[in-house]
């Protein structure tokens, strides 16, 4: 264990890990619905951090343009169009019974999912190497070219699906809301 | 660095959108909380990706195809949210109780 404190990579894994994990929590506790967004925010931004402790810096820019960019500003408009109540609220909640239920599910989660882990692979080491975006774009357009044709259609069906769900049915003798 | 720390930290923030996604009753923090554990997806697929030391860079690719596929979805999410909330004046999960018998 000394040894995994003597390596600089690891501090810098600590500091980048620990603060997402405290955001994480907040972000599912905290009782006002704005802070919750801005958590969320900070728990993706120290995700993208660690792609780029892991060298996959395209992965880490992606991150940082659309969730940060676009994911959290819709989530924004999300809460200003639905009236979710602002500022602090014990209504955004379930009550005590749900949220021991919900502690006990997740961290049973945790715990098998940690056990099995640190079981299965111990203290098998990893050296990042970084990954130029033009290793990215040779595979994407070589050996996932049919997956990146299909997400543009997954793309193109939410785009269309977001229109007609959200746009206002114009009502007959109405036409000030066309 | 080791791969466990990585799963640790992967878990960790699963475990807690599991948590978000059970207790919450506004319909915008549940999706929130989806974000959540796909943000912890994409972790793991990136460091064993990196594990592997994987020519083709699958794992990275992976995880850009997750966060397109995530977008779509908070789109998507939302917009119906924001239909519920037009018809029922109300955005609270335990509030849809429609298809109950």
């Amino acid at each position: 264990m000394s040894d995994w404190f003597s390596e600089t990579e690891n501090w810098a894994f600590l500091v980048i890990a620990v603060p997402m994990v405290l955001a994480a929590f907040r972000a599912v506790t905290s009782r006002n619905v704005v802070h919750s967004v801005l958590f969320l925010v900070v728990a993706l931004a120290a995700s993208a951090a660690l792609f780029l402790l892991l060298g996959a810096e395209f992965v880490a820019w992606t991150v940082v343009l659309v969730y940060i960019g676009a994911v959290v500003v819709l989530f924004l408009f999300g809460i200003m169009i639905t009236r979710a109540p602002l500022g602090t609220e014990t209504q955004l909640s379930h009550n005590y019974q749900t949220k021991i239920g919900a502690a006990l599910v997740s961290g049973a989660l945790f715990a098998l999912i940690t056990v099995t882990t640190v079981r299965g692979f111990g203290d098998a080491n990893l050296t990042a190497r970084p990954t130029r975006a033009d290793e990215i774009g040779q595979s994407m357009f070589e050996r996932f070219v049919i997956p990146f044709e299909v997400v543009s259609v997954v793309l193109l069906a939410a785009l269309i699906g977001g229109i007609v769900l959200a746009r206002r049915d114009p009502v007959d003798g109405d036409e000030a809301v066309r | 660095m080791m791969i466990s720390q990585f799963i640790i930290v992967g878990a960790a923030l699963f475990s807690l959108g599991v948590y978000g996604v059970l207790t919450r009753r506004n319909a915008v923090l549940v999706l929130l909380s989806v974000e959540l554990m796909l943000a912890a997806v994409n972790i793991n697929f990136v460091a064993f990706d990196v594990y592997v030391n994987d020519q083709i860079a699958g794992g990275q690719i992976f995880s850009l195809f997750i966060i397109a596929v995530a977008a779509a979805e908070v789109g998507i999410g939302l917009a119906i949210v924001l239909l519920i909330f037009r018809n029922r004046h109300s955005a609270n999960v335990d509030e849809l109780d429609l298809m109950k018998l």
